[in-house]
């Protein structure tokens, strides 16, 4: 198969492909490379990663996709039915459901990067460092990962939501208070079985600062199980801040979110379904997405995890 | 042999189908009567796979083909499932290597004991544990009464692997298939454990196949031995003929231990010839 | 027999040190949950004295109501009067009723309890089986269904599902009824003895009520528990695939021991009591999904109770919903552990 392509695209898969790899990042390369070919596997993963760039894409072309605006309003043509002109109908105030879901893409986006930020680095440090150090650094993080652990997910983000003032970012920042814990969990497992492994003692040894081998040696290697469990959760994330949206909290209108536009068609559902329809449609696509892409990340990662 | 409890000609075992599959077993042939039969060899030589395809144990990835396999004169291939769970405790028994794992960890042993009676036979409960109680001191346990409350991890490995023959006996079977049945134990353990089945054994006039990798156990404890190698049977002779074994492998075997009455400076290692693989040795 | 430590200490004082520590680590979470939330309460927008008098108040007014409230305090000295406070029961009084939250709390509580029984009770009569099923017929048709029976689990939001299934199953099919409990008419018929209606009516042999209670609570506890159904089946099915790979199954089937009882009787025992614990941890989830199912059913649960307070920037209601939660979710958890020590014979 080689001999049908040219030079340059040879050389780039014998780049990947050698077995003797002559710089660090050809390595690390390589290793991604190879991931993706154990990812490529998985039919149903390459589905989510799919339906996850198409997210992104809708997020992205918004104006490209749909000629409407998902604010303007048109009392004229409100709750009209599914048709060639409005391919998800219009809502309650005339407005193009379809534009309003491919413009809650931006909304969702917005969600998943921001937790993303805020949520991974936070964990991170404070399970590793927990797992690491040990002692009463272990069990005052613990104690505290544990109490916010005490309440289910909805509940605590509701609680921190409600206390911070509706809004979309307020809405994040209470998501996040409850997405940390579990990633906190998992560095702190991982940190504690790599502690006794002896390249770390021969770092200390050699000197390095307990900050230097938190940062530079457990962190990068806590990253791969972080990265699938945030991925799985982050279906979760997305149904939780549906959920927020759903009471009201969250993106104020006439932003488009889709858990708030289920909120709102909500007393016209009965004879005007579509109107909640499409943004369910949507937030269960997307969590659907997440999970199974996951799924075959973990195959990928931590194939000791699976099943 | 006439009346063979245990009739097993040109024995194949695979896993996985079609091109694939993978053979583990191939052209095994041995027959059993009331005597103690041996099979030895490495790991991975497939005597636990022989073993247990004897039951019809093994996962339903494997696919077993034979000549014939038999159990007096019930073909064991062509047997239903039923007529396997019928055979299976009443006929033959299976002792598997360490009763920490053997054992249901949450059902008290006694009760384990009595359920294998209770497959088997119709009656009142009360003869289930007397029976078990019978058979627990048959197996030599003090105060079995005690004992027959008492989970799997609340007792020791010599007591577990009493309580597992106990359990592969009280139904009454011809035959027992004992997997390694004291590799898991102390060694000081070992040699009661194998006592009481020699004993069990003998009173009761079983057969007995004894799998297991060590070679002066099985040539001290059994009447016959079956050498395996590579899914293949290699040779078949008395324990008594040991000395006198003539394939190679055998003899590799036997050079490879380690002797207080020779003097060595090397134990000879044992060299592999391909030819082994090729054509099923032995004389049933 | 007793047990004794290095020093020769008898088993008795051993319990005692593992029960006191135990107590301790309690505590302290309690105490955690009580910071989280009083923190919360305190983080809300509304001006908790305006709340109290009104928006039209002149100074000396404002001035005494805000020393009534202690917020002149230092805040860690209000934390403390707070905890005392909900130490006694005293968790303020509702703006929207007027009532003591505290007895709100009472009267919506088991509304809640009773919803999250049948759902769990649902999840399990699916999610039990179907864990089973799927782990016994590992990589056949069933195994792929109970699979994607978790998956849409864990991917449709409940909020949308339960509003679907009002459009199917209440307008179009008219198959149960809508929001509530019960209808109007019987409201009050029963006198209550659990709180729990289908027991309170079914101990008095109402049976017309029962009924009646019954179709109102099936829908949402139906669909209340399908989200447990995915949880469940899962766990089940990875616990019995880690069962039927033991030895003792062997043994057991060398017994002459049937397929059947070998599921039932050997495997699935020994995961009876790591089940009790899933069970425990999904009826917490439940709490969850309780609040939007009690939102779009219109249920008058603590879950609506919360969103209620929420709206109407309640401080006082908020706090206390989400303490009472927190507590619940805690109770599970402690419950399920100390039914986990007792029932597996490994630990005692």
């Amino acid at each position: 198969m080689t001999a049908t392509f040219s030079a340059p695209q040879g050389g780039l898969r014998a780049w990947l492909k050698t077995d003797a790899p002559r710089t660090v990042f050809q390595s690390a390369m390589q290793q991604l490379y190879r991931g993706w070919r154990r990812f490529a596997t998985h039919p149903l993963g390459l589905a989510g990663l799919a339906v996850i760039l198409l997210l992104v894409i809708a997020a992205v072309a918004a104006p490209w996709l749909t000629a409407y605006d998902p604010i303007a309003q048109d009392m004229v043509n409100r709750l009209q039915p599914p048709s060639a002109a409005h391919w998800f109908g219009t809502d309650e105030f005339g407005r193009d459901v379809f534009a309003r879901v491919v413009y809650g893409a931006r909304t969702t986006i917005y969600i998943i990067l921001l937790v993303t930020i805020i949520v991974a680095p936070i964990g991170l440090l404070i399970g590793a460092c927990a797992g690491y150090l040990g002692g009463w650094v272990d069990e005052v993080l613990m104690r505290v990962t544990d109490i916010f652990l005490s309440f289910p997910g909805l509940v605590l983000a509701l609680g921190f939501a409600a206390a911070l003032g509706p809004g979309i970012t307020n809405a994040i920042i209470a998501i996040a208070l409850t997405a940390w814990p579990p990633m906190a969990r998992l560095a702190r497992a991982e940190a504690l079985s790599l502690r006794k492994a002896d390249f770390i003692a021969a770092v200390r040894l050699q000197g390095a600062s307990k900050t230097r081998i938190i940062t530079r040696h457990i962190l990068p290697m806590c990253l791969p199980s972080l990265v699938v469990r945030l991925t799985l959760n982050m279906a979760g994330i997305i149904l939780t801040a549906a959920g927020l949206g759903f009471l009201g909290l969250g993106a104020q209108p006439p932003l488009p979110e889709w858990g708030a536009m289920v909120s709102t068609g909500r007393e016209f559902m009965i004879d005007c379904p579509w109107v909640i329809t499409a943004p369910g449609i949507a937030i269960a696509v997307v969590s659907l997405a997440f999970n199974l892409a996951g799924d075959a990340l973990r195959d990928v990662l931590d194939p000791r995890s699976g099943e | 042999m006439s009346n063979p409890l245990i009739e097993v000609r040109n024995l194949g075992i695979a896993f996985g189908r079609g091109a694939a599959a993978v053979p583990v077993v191939r052209g095994v042939s041995f027959a059993l009567g009331r005597e103690k039969l041996g099979i030895v060899g490495e790991s991975g030589a497939g005597k636990s796979t022989v073993g247990r395809a004897l039951m019809r144990l093994l996962p339903p990835a494997a696919r077993v083909t034979a000549d014939r396999m038999a159990f007096r004169d019930t073909d064991l291939l062509a047997a239903s499932e039923r007529q396997m769970m019928e055979l299976r405790g009443r006929r033959m028994g299976l002792i598997l290597q360490d009763p920490k794992y053997s054992l249901n960890p949450v059902v008290p042993v006694g009760e384990q004991i009595a359920e294998a009676w209770r497959l088997h036979h119709k009656g009142p409960a009360r003869e289930a544990r007397e029976r078990t109680l019978a058979i627990l001191e048959a197996v030599k346990i003090r105060d079995p009464a005690r004992v027959a409350r008492l989970y799997p991890h609340e007792i020791s490995g010599g007591m577990g692997q009493r309580v597992m023959i106990a359990m592969m006996l009280i139904a009454g079977p011809d035959v027992v298939i004992a997997d390694e049945p004291t590799s898991a134990l102390d060694v000081t353990v070992r040699l009661e454990v194998l006592h009481l089945l020699d004993e069990l054994i003998e009173s009761r006039g079983l057969g007995l196949i004894l799998i297991s990798h060590d070679l002066n156990l099985v040539r001290r404890f059994c009447d016959r031995v079956v050498i395996m190698y590579a899914g293949r049977v290699m040779e078949i002779l008395p324990a008594a003929d040991l000395e006198r074994a003539e394939h190679p492998y055998t003899r590799g075997l036997l050079a490879s231990l380690p002797s207080i009455h020779r003097a060595q400076d090397r134990l000879p290692v044992l060299r592999r010839d391909p030819a082994w693989l090729a054509g099923a040795g032995g004389t049933p | 027999m007793t047990t004794v430590d290095t020093f020769n200490r008898p088993a008795r004082f051993l319990r005692m040190r593992r029960l006191s520590g135990r107590t301790l680590s309690v505590v302290v979470t309690l105490v955690g949950l009580m910071l989280l939330t009083f923190s919360m309460g305190r983080l809300l927008p509304a001006d908790p004295v305006l709340a109290v008098t009104g928006s039209e108040v002149d100074k000396a007014t404002y001035d005494r109501v805000y020393q009534e409230l202690g917020l002149d305090q230092p805040v860690w000295q209000q934390f403390l009067s707070y905890v005392g406070r909900v130490a006694t029961g005293d968790m303020g009084r509702s703006l929207t009723t007027g009532q003591p939250v505290s007895a709100d709390l009472l009267s919506v509580f088991p509304a809640t309890i009773e919803l999250a029984l049948v759902a769990i009770l649902c999840g399990t009569l699916v999610g039990v089986p179907l864990g089973v099923a799927a782990a016994v017929n590992r990589g056949r048709p069933i195994d792929h269904v109970a699979r994607v029976i978790g998956l849409a689990g864990h991917s449709v939001p409940i909020f949308w599902l339960g509003l679907i299934a009002l459009i199917l199953f209440y307008a179009k099919l008219q198959w149960v009824a809508a929001s509530g409990r019960i209808d109007i008419l019987n409201e009050g018929m029963v006198p209550p003895i659990t709180g729990l209606l289908l027991l309170d009516t079914a101990l008095q042999g109402e049976w017309d009520v029962f009924r009646d209670a019954l179709g109102h609570i099936i829908l949402p506890g139906a669909i209340l528990g399908y989200y447990s159904v995915a949880y469940i089946s899962r766990m089940t099915r990875s616990f019995m695939l880690e069962q039927l790979g033991q030895e003792y199954i062997v043994s057991a089937r060398a017994k002459g021991v049937s397929r059947r009882r070998m599921i039932w009787a050997h495997a699935f025992k020994n995961i009876r009591v790591q089940l009790l614990t899933v069970l425990a941890l999904t009826f917490g989830g439940l709490l969850d999904g309780a609040v939007l199912i009690e939102t779009v059913f219109g249920w008058p649960g603590l879950g609506q109770y919360l969103t209620r307070g929420l709206k109407m920037n309640d401080m006082n209601v908020v706090m206390g919903a989400v303490l009472l939660i927190g507590i619940t979710f805690l109770v599970i958890n402690i419950i399920s552990d100390r039914l986990y020590r007792i029932l597996d014979p490994r630990t005692r």
